[in-house]
Order: C-alpha cells, then sequence, then structure tokens
C-alpha cells in the first residue's frame, strides 16, 4: 500500500495503480472518455491530463507512487480539456435528438461539463454512411474515435473484431499546430486520421457480445433490435442477474411499456456496468424469455399440487433459484420424492471428491483471480461457448497482465488461437483428461510420481521449448476446469487429480459449473443420479410438467419474472430481481399447498439460505472502485483431507468422436426463445472435416450413437477446426459429452 | 346625500344614492316601493323588444366560434414541412420528457431510410392541462397548440391519437406558423453564434 495526496485528499492505494483509478475509489473526479476498467490505457481522448509532482501526466497510465501529490486541474490543464471538447464537436452531427444515447452522452456531458460555447476549428468533414453488422449498428459520423470498442473487443473480449481505419479525411490546417495546445493538437491529429472498422472486411465477424455497445461513449455503436426505438430516460432500470450460464453476470433489464396502445411491460434492452462486469451475447440480446400467462388456471394448478403431492421422483435442471431449491428440498424431505438434477448431481459429487482431497469445501479460484493472474490453463471446457466470460477473463489476463496459457480441448478452436500468440492449444483425445491433468500436476507439483504417458504427439520438443518461454516471469496461476469432466467416466479420479492439482501446484483452481445455479443447487439439495415411478417436473419433461417454456402442463415464471439467488462461478450468492410481472402460480403456492405452510414470497427462503440475510438486504451494482454490491461471496471452509495417489491408467480411445455443445451464444432453455437469438440447429463441422465427409453447407446428414440417431442439417463453422463436430441434441449422448458417432450423408 | 369630494380636473358625476333606512319602519316601506315599482317589466321589455328586432348580438354557438387569440393554448396540432410535406417530428421525446402531466406517449422504429420515424403518437387530453410545455421544448416546432378549444368526449380519458392532430397532407398550404410558445423570435438569426466551416 502507497498513499498518495489527489487534491489535497490523502489516498490509500495498491502499489502499480493507476491514478485515474485511485481517484475514482475515493471519489475525486477526474474526466476520461477511452479509459475502461481492467483493460489497458488506450490514450486516445488525452482529458485525463492531471499534474503529478509537478509534471503533466495522463491520469490513466501514470502509476501510482509513494507521496505522490496529484493536482487534477490546473489552469493548462483546463485549457486543453476544453480545447479537446471543441475538436470532438468540430462536425458532430447535432442529430441529439433522434441519437439513440439520448443525452446519456460523454460527448454531450463533457462538452458542457468543460463549458465548450463557441467553435474555433474547422475541417472539411467526410462523408460516412452507416453500417450494419448485423447486431451491431456503426454510424461512423457520430464516432469520437475514442477506441474502447477495440480496447474491449481486444482485452477484455479477446475476439479482435475492431481495428482503427484510415479515415480518408484532409490534413489539419497547419496554423493550428501552432496556435492549439499541445495535446488537444496531438489528439486531434490521430483523430482526424482514424475510424473504427472491422478486421475482416466489410462484415463483423465476431462472437456478437455487443460489448461495444455497452462501452460506446456516443451514439456510434448501437444494438440494431433497439436502434430508435425508445429514449434512455423513459426506461426504467431494473438491476439483476443474467439467467443464463453459471458466471451470473451484473445486468440491467430496461423495461418500459410496449406501445401507446398496449401497456404491458417490455423489456427493450439489457445493459451493464461495462468498467466492472462484461456480458456475452447471450446475456445481452436473450433477454425476453419471459412466460407471459393471463390468469390463474385453478384447475391446472390443484392437478400440479397433487401431482408434486403424489411424486415419487422431482425432476428439475439447474436453471432454478435457490430459493426454489430450497423449497424442492423441503418437499422431497416432507414426500420422500427423489431430487433428479443430472448437471448439479455430477457437478455435485466432482466438487465433493475434489473437496475431500483438497481438504477446501469449494474451489480456491473465481474469474477475478484468473483476470489477475499471469498462467492460465483451461481444460475440458469448450470456453467460448460453454462459459464465455471464463473465456473473457481468460484473454484478459493474457493481454493486460502480459500473461500465458494452454487451452487444453479436444477440439481446437481458431477463437481462442486469436487471442494471443501466448496462448498455446492442446488438443488431447477424448477420454484422456486424466493424462492432461497428470502433465499439469507433473509439470508444476511437488508429488512424487511417474513418468507421463501421451499417446500421440502433442508435446513435441517444439513445445517444451515454448513452455520454457511461456512460463518466463509467471507467478500466479489459474486453472479452469470444464463440464466435459464432471459427466465423464472416470470423473472420481479427474476429481481427485484435480484436488491434488489445488493441494501441490501454485495453481487456484475454477470448477466452472455446468448450468446457471449447479453450484447452488449441489449445496442445497440432496439429489439422486436416477428418476422412477411418478414424476413432477420443473421446466423438465415429465407426467406433470410446471414450464416456464410455456409447453407445460402449468406455467412457471421465467428467470425475468423471479426474484431469488443464485450461487455464481465466483461463488458469490447474487440476488435476481423482478423486471417483469407474472400472474400465474410459482412453485412456492404450489408448495404452501404440499408442505401446509403459509410463506407469501419465494424470497421468504433466502434467509434460510448459506449466510441466513434477508433477500432485501442485497445490494445491486458496483461501488466506484468496483467491488460487486450484490449479495455476498460464500467462504471455503477446511475440510478433512483424504489422501490419495496417481494411478497410472491407460485412457481407451473414442473413434470419429461428436461432441454435445451449444451453438455460440446459445444456453440452456431460454437463449432459443428470444427474439434475437434464434439460432439454427444442426450439426456444426469444421470445413475441412466436412470436405473430407463429402458434405457440404446445408446438407442433411444422419447422426447415429449408441444413445440414439437423428437426422440434421450439416452446418460448416469456421470458427472450429479439427475433426470433432459438436451438435446441441443431448439424446445423442450419454452422461460423457463425446460419443462415438457414425455421419452419413442423407 | 352624501358629498363627494371632487379632485382635480376630473369630471365626476356623482350618483344619486338614498341614504340607508334605518328604522325598521324606513325598511319595510323601501321594500314595499321597490317591489311595486313594476321596474322587472322595463327589463322584460327590453328582451322583448331587441328579440323582435332580430338583429342579436349573441354568438350563435356551437355554429359560431369565437375567434381566439392566435397564442391562445387549446387542443394540439402536428404539422407538417412546408416545402415537402414530411413530418415535423423528430421522435426525439422531449414533449413527453417534460410534460408534467404525463399525458404524451409515443411510439417510434427506424424507418427504410434508416431514419426515426414516429409510429404512433398520442395526448391524453382529459390529463392535459395545456400549459404550453411541450410546444415551447419542441426542437422542430413540430407539436403546437391549435385553436380549438373544445373538448367533449363521452369517456373520461379522449385520447387525441397522432392522426387527429397531424396536418392532413392536402390541408398543408392552409397550414398556419404558430406564433405562441417555443416559436423563434423574430430576431432569431442574430442570436446564433456561427461556428467556423472549412468548406
Amino acid at each position: 500500500m502507497v498513499k498518495v495526496t489527489i487534491d489535497g485528499k490523502e489516498c490509500l492505494a495498491e502499489e502499480g495503480e493507476f491514478v485515474l483509478n485511485v481517484a475514482r475509489a475515493n471519489d475525486i473526479f477526474i474526466p476520461a472518455i477511452c479509459y475502461l476498467n481492467r483493460c489497458s490505457p488506450t490514450l486516445a481522448c488525452r482529458i485525463c491530463l492531471v499534474e503529478a509532482n509537478g509534471k503533466q501526466v495522463y491520469a490513466c497510465n501514470a502509476k501510482v507512487k509513494d507521496g505522490m501529490e496529484i493536482i487534477t486541474s490546473t489552469e493548462n490543464i483546463e485549457k486543453e480539456r476544453t480545447a479537446i471538447m471543441e475538436v470532438y464537436d468540430v462536425n458532430h452531427p447535432l442529430e441529439c435528438g433522434v441519437c439513440d444515447q439520448s443525452g446519456e452522452c460523454e460527448l454531450q456531458n463533457y462538452t458542457l461539463h468543460m463549458g465548450v460555447n463557441e467553435q474555433n476549428y474547422a475541417i472539411k468533414d467526410t462523408h460516412k454512411p452507416v453500417k450494419d453488422w448485423g447486431h451491431i449498428q456503426y454510424d461512423p459520423a457520430l464516432c469520437i474515435v475514442c477506441e474502447k470498442c477495440v480496447t474491449v473487443c481486444k482485452d477484455m473480449v479477446g475476439d479482435n473484431a475492431l481495428k482503427t481505419v484510415p479515415r480518408g479525411s484532409d490534413k489539419l490546417d497547419a496554423s493550428y499546430k501552432e496556435e492549439m495546445p499541445k495535446d488537444a493538437y496531438a489528439m486531434w491529429n490521430k483523430l482526424n486520421k482514424s475510424l473504427i472498422g472491422t478486421t475482416t472486411g466489410e462484415t463483423l465477424d465476431c462472437s456478437s457480445c455487443g460489448e461495444c455497445t455497452a462501452v460506446c461513449p456516443v451514439g456510434a455503436l448501437v444494438g440494431t433490435d433497439f436502434k430508435y426505438t425508445s429514449n434512455a430516460w423513459e426506461l426504467q432500470k431494473i438491476p439483476s442477474t443474467c439467467a443464463h450460464c453459471s458466471v451470473g453476470c451484473s445486468l440491467d433489464y430496461e423495461v418500459k411499456h410496449t406501445s401507446v396502445h398496449d401497456d404491458t411491460q417490455k423489456i427493450y434492452r439489457v445493459t451493464n456496468e461495462s468498467h466492472f462486469s462484461t456480458l456475452c451475447g447471450a446475456g445481452r440480446y436473450g433477454y425476453d424469455f419471459e412466460n407471459r400467462v393471463s390468469e390463474r388456471d385453478e384447475s391446472k394448478f390443484s392437478e400440479a399440487v397433487e401431482s408434486l403431492k403424489n411424486a415419487e421422483t422431482i425432476l428439475f435442471n439447474s436453471q432454478i433459484t435457490n430459493e426454489e431449491a430450497k423449497i424442492l428440498q423441503d418437499v422431497a424431505t416432507k414426500t420422500g420424492a427423489k431430487l433428479v438434477n443430472r448437471d448439479a448431481f455430477e457437478f455435485g459429487r466432482f466438487s465433493e471428491v475434489y473437496s475431500e482431497v483438497s481438504g477446501k469445501s469449494l474451489y480456491s479460484g473465481d474469474l477475478d483471480t484468473v483476470r489477475n493472474s499471469n498462467f492460465v490453463i483451461s481444460v475440458g471446457s469448450a470456453l467460448k461457448t460453454d462459459s464465455p466470460n471464463s473465456r473473457y477473463a481468460f484473454n484478459n489476463s493474457l493481454k493486460v497482465n502480459k500473461g500465458a496459457g494452454i487451452y487444453f480441448h479436444p477440439i481446437s478452436d481458431p477463437v481462442v488461437g486469436s487471442m494471443g500468440k501466448t496462448v498455446v492449444q492442446v488438443n488431447y483425445k477424448p477420454l484422456e483428461e486424466a493424462t492432461v491433468l497428470k502433465w499439469i500436476l507433473k509439470q508444476f507439483g511437488n508429488l512424487e510420481m511417474g513418468e507421463v504417458q501421451f499417446s500421440e504427439l502433442y508435446f513435441g520438443e517444439d513445445f517444451k521449448a515454448d513452455l520454457e518461454k511461456l512460463l518466463k516471469k509467471k507467478d500466479k496461476f489459474s486453472l479452469l476446469i470444464g463440464e466435459d469432466f464432471y459427466g465423464a467416466e472416470n470423473w472420481k479420479e479427474l476429481a481427485e487429480l484435480v484436488g491434488l492439482i489445488e493441494n501441490h501446484t501454485d495453481f487456484s483452481v475454477v470448477l466452472i459449473p455446468t448450468n446457471t445455479n449447479s453450484l447452488g443447487v449441489s449445496q442445497i439439495c440432496t439429489l439422486s443420479e436416477t428418476s422412477s415411478g411418478r414424476s413432477f417436473g420443473y421446466n423438465e419433461k415429465a407426467d406433470f410438467c410446471f414450464s416456464a417454456l410455456g409447453d407445460g402442463d402449468l406455467d412457471a415464471p421465467a428467470l425475468n419474472q423471479q426474484e431469488g439467488t443464485f450461487v455464481n462461478i465466483d461463488k458469490r450468492v447474487v440476488n435476481l430481481n423482478v423486471a417483469l410481472p407474472y400472474n400465474g402460480y410459482t412453485l412456492n403456492d404450489i408448495a404452501n399447498e404440499v408442505l401446509g405452510r403459509d410463506v407469501e414470497n419465494t424470497v421468504s427462503y433466502t434467509k434460510e439460505l448459506f449466510a441466513k440475510v434477508e433477500f432485501d438486504s442485497f445490494g445491486n451494482g458496483f461501488t466506484n472502485s468496483g467491488e460487486d454490491l450484490r449479495g455476498y461471496k460464500l467462504e471455503a471452509d477446511e475440510v478433512e483431507k483424504r489422501e490419495v495417489k496417481v494411478e497410472e491408467t491407460t485412457p481407451k480411445t473414442l473413434s470419429n468422436p461428436i461432441y454435445l455443445a451449444n451453438p455460440v451464444l446459445q444456453f440452456g432453455l431460454f437463449t432459443s426463445k428470444t427474439h434475437e437469438l434464434q439460432e439454427e440447429e444442426g450439426l456444426f463441422i469444421s470445413p475441412e472435416y466436412a470436405e473430407k465427409l463429402g458434405i457440404s453447407d446445408g446438407d442433411e446428414v444422419a447422426v447415429a450413437t449408441k444413445f440414439g440417431n437423428l437426422n440434421t442439417k450439416a452446418i460448416l463453422d469456421n470458427k472450429i477446426s479439427g475433426e470433432i463436430p459438436y451438435i446441441a441434441n443431448s439424446s445423442l449422448f450419454g452422461s460423457y459429452r463425446f460419443a462415438e458417432a457414425k455421419i452419413s450423408k442423407v | 346625500m352624501k358629498e363627494l369630494e371632487i379632485r382635480g380636473s376630473q369630471n365626476y358625476v356623482p350618483v344619486e344614492i338614498e341614504d340607508y333606512p334605518t328604522s325598521g319602519w324606513d325598511k319595510f316601506t323601501q321594500v314595499v316601493k321597490r317591489t311595486l315599482k313594476g321596474e322587472l317589466f322595463v327589463g322584460l321589455w327590453v328582451v322583448f323588444r331587441e328579440m323582435v328586432k332580430f338583429d342579436i348580438h349573441t354568438l350563435q354557438y356551437p355554429e359560431e366560434v369565437l375567434p381566439v387569440s392566435p397564442r391562445y393554448r387549446a387542443v394540439h396540432k402536428l404539422l407538417l414541412l412546408l416545402e415537402s410535406g414530411s413530418e415535423r417530428c423528430i421522435g426525439c421525446g422531449l414533449c413527453e420528457k417534460i410534460c408534467i402531466a404525463d399525458c404524451i406517449r409515443m411510439d417510434t422504429k427506424v424507418d427504410e431510410n434508416s431514419r426515426k420515424e414516429v409510429t404512433e403518437y398520442s395526448i391524453n387530453l382529459g390529463r392535459c392541462i395545456f400549459c404550453g410545455y411541450c410546444a415551447e421544448v419542441c426542437p422542430e416546432l413540430a407539436i403546437v397548440h391549435g385553436p380549438r378549444y373544445e373538448n367533449v368526449s363521452e369517456q373520461r380519458a379522449h385520447f387525441a391519437l397522432k392522426d387527429d392532430m397531424l396536418t392532413p397532407i392536402d390541408m398543408l398550404k392552409a397550414q398556419k406558423e404558430y406564433p405562441g410558445f417555443g416559436a423563434l423570435s423574430p430576431n432569431a438569426d442574430e442570436l446564433v453564434k456561427k461556428t467556423p466551416l472549412a468548406y
């Protein structure tokens, strides 16, 4: 910790922290447009100029030193700032009235803040038509080229889909160099040469996270679907948590009446605090999965009560809140029914064995430790589709901490490959997960063990040299474990090995939970593996189906119509708020009948869980220093350790495997219901493998495994390579995510 | 009779006012006098005389409507651009925002020329207090107050929709500029600070 003085106020800060972040954390205002927290400084806007120990520096890239004296405003700095804002206003279209930023505009705010009331600069404008990039639209006329979008795409998301391109403008008038403040001139000179463009020609080729629209300080990048539908001030922000995957990102649902004639509330868009939370496309565009119910169906309700009372099995999945999981657990305890939830069961048993070996009740890492580490290994997860935010964290560590990493997965992913030169992909064969873990243990651990045998060439001589290079000056290690492991036949061995890695290496481990709340459900419920007898299903097919998907016997509220909590990948209990009203019955209503209780709200159960905190005391959003105000973090307890030995095993092999994975931006049950994310279903094949099989895009193919067979469409996916296609249909798979398959053209 | 002081050069004429009656008897006699004077018939005669003359000064409402000042704030109108006939409203939503009675709502979308289009616009006239803020805030002089002040409706909430307020395209020539709240002042041009242009 170091002590600095900013405008006379003493502030404590971490060594190496940027001046801007220290000021913000201490509620001191320094204007800045282009800086984005958790990313490297862009240095495009230059208005964060401050004076540190008598010298002008940029607050966004100057690191604090002990005893530093910082002044945020001097006469010269104010002159620079005003001139910079004047430059930004040159040729900026006066269409604030229709611009989608509708006043939430940093250009507008800072222009007023700096008191720009005249324009002294001019340059001939260029013709810049609007570009349509699918989910995103770019209006270069409104763009101030702060390059935040380029920065977030590179440093946070890792798609590297945007870059600056030439503007094709005239040269600045030579007289400006003399008469303008120095930084303002330098900034204009750079601005005048660039615009934002895609790295792949005219179209935008990326995973459509839309984060660039979130960081855009003006209305240049906007969501195509949202464009011109509402002013920002009319939308009511409802802070909540994304319901699609286990990362549980903080987001705001923005809600307004549907139209002049229709008063029902509708979600218009999803926004996020982009300095501290990054959304993937599923979170941003997959918001309208609500289940609209006009009235309560009393006869169906009494059927539901009877069915739950008499059910021998309660089937559900982990897209469920902790409170409802607790309700189901209470019902099961009373009626003696079995609770069956495959993803939570598999995740739970895996983390239990891991705990026995590691001696910790929960895994040690979270996504912040991944972001802050400089060597990351990911095993057993198709990161791009399984957990986009884990990939962002991996990428962020590469870019911001000059990190390196290894991505172990049978399917090679060009998107991961393009994150940087310091990430190496190793494509092990399905069923060889244990070998990879043993190699990590051998390479990084202090455990006595024999030589690790690899069946085929993964690590040549080159790799050994590469690895040495990758590991240079690395001191913070993170390991991401994915869901391939939890359902594997040898899950127990894998869990033990992960436990050993936790104990015998410097890696902090993150087990990526399979589904939104697999972690919470596995902590709350006592689960069984198989079902039998009469069944009651919550969002699952069963004898009686209580479903938020609109296809069940009785309607349930979807997760954007519920209050409740999740436990996310960061082991944080996070809260979910009601974005849209729901008129039907909830699980709590049914359970009240079954349990003979009179609990008013589902969230009345919150105080019975984990740290016993009332739901209403949960916070929302972030502090200025980036602390998540949602809920609280679960702490890992020490548990009794069990000694295990590493055993030599020879992995079996699968011939012609296929992989169970969702297409990009699709998760679980709800994303495919949303109007912006209706992806095609099919078998995703890499172009080279398709050529080998003689299949072209759109062909109908028959896929047969020992678990089932299916006729579907072949979709060529240039974002995978290798000979393992993937498909999002679980009926073709057992519990393991790979299966031997025969693929033939129909 | 009370003496009135007459000041200056004004030529005041004192009105004859009888002294107020003081005793009970005096009051009684005054009431009787006034009651039996027959002045009522004078009034009735005047009315009858004017009626049969058919030279009436009363406005024949609702056939005739009193002309109002151009700055009168009555039911709103949406104006068109005089040159092109396009709608002036750009859908900025400022009127919706400023409306203190919260009675304006609008729907917008992107049109085929990727401009903002106002698909529907409504004012709940049952709620509107005709304060004129919407006209004043409008940057395009698109929403203005018209002279139609009748607000009869069978419903408590009477809505005016876009079609009711928008100038019909065949009436474009008859559309008049609104001089009321929010209109440009005659010296508006002098108040504009010019920015340099490079071409």
